[in-house]
């Protein structure tokens, strides 16, 4: 028995559902934020996957350019997750809250 | 991909990566679902290793499981006074199903699709040695400009969080929220 692409896929999947999962019906916005994370998450394991197994390539191609795809993916989230959480920290400071149920100003 | 310790690592590494994912979406206390969170991001370095993604992996360990979880512990610190439990929102149905529609979907695909003729033993040659070396070109080659951009990007995320958080000494007026970053990115060149 051998480990291939389609069960890294298939992790990635699950990963990514239970990241949708959490995103979507958390209440607290940094809960949500960690959601966005596994999502994030489980495509960077996507993408490694796929650079590791896959034999599409041509002859000029650099399989190690799903690596610097998901180093770009990191910097992203990085810079996504220090913004959202002064989001939420300021948003707590006004509102006294970060519940997204009750952030609602925006509703129409 | 053939030695026994990969599989059992592959195994044993996404059983450790779902459950904490699951225990994330289950725990009732926010800071349990950050340890457990923490918990998903070393078994994901864990299989990005048997990925031979060394720098990727070490990367991740150093990125999300360190700089991100202590931001993330540091925010639900600074909002003392919201709540602490990890509860549902109103949608919790709705996230759940497309949650487990997403995953049925890509796992669906994942097993049906006839990877063979397009993967194998590629990259095999390329496993032994280290990959940096390769990033590295290719950062400082092919994808320069990706990589002037995201270090504007960070740079201006930056310079964001912190004109966000800026707090004002003087007693608080009550501005339009859009005036608000302006007077925040003025005060804050002239010092206190």
């Amino acid at each position: 028995m051998s480990v291939e692409l389609g069960h890294y896929l298939a992790v990635s999947g699950i990963v990514f559902g239970i990241g949708v999962a959490v995103a979507l019906s958390k209440r607290n916005a940094i809960a949500v934020l960690m959601g966005v994370e596994l999502m994030l998450n489980a495509v960077n394991l996507t993408l490694l996957s796929f650079s590791r197994f896959s034999t599409a390539f041509g002859p000029d191609d650099e399989p190690l350019t799903g690596h610097v795809f998901v180093v770009f993916v990191l910097t992203v989230a990085a810079a996504e997750a220090a913004v959202a959480l002064a989001m939420a920290v300021l948003v707590y400071r006004r509102r006294e809250t970060v519940d997204l149920d009750r952030i609602n100003l925006l509703r129409w | 991909m053939e030695s026994t310790g990969i599989v059992v690592a592959f195994w044993v590494l996404s059983a450790l990566t779902i459950g904490a994912g699951l225990a994330v979406f289950l725990s009732r206390n926010l800071v349990h679902a950050i340890m457990f969170l923490i918990l998903a991001f070393l078994g994901m370095a864990g299989l990005f290793v048997t990925l031979s993604a060394d720098f990727i992996a070490v990367a991740q360990v150093l990125i999300y499981a360190g700089a991100i979880s202590v931001l993330l512990v540091f925010a639900v610190m600074l909002t003392p006074l919201a709540s602490r439990d990890n509860a549902n929102s109103l949608y919790v149905v709705p996230g759940v199903l497309a949650g487990l529609a997403l995953a049925a979907i890509v796992g669906f695909v994942a097993f049906e699709a006839d990877w063979a003729a397009l993967s194998g033993a590629a990259a095999d040659q390329r496993a032994s040695g280290a990959t940096i070396e390769v990033i590295g070109d290719l950062l400082i080659g092919r994808y320069v400009l990706a990589f002037e951009i995201a270090s504007i990007l960070l740079l201006f995320a930056l310079l964001g969080a912190i004109v966000l958080v800026h707090e004002r000494t003087e007693p608080a007026v009550e501005v339009e929220p859009g005036a608000a970053g302006g007077e925040l990115a003025r005060e804050s060149r002239e010092p206190a």
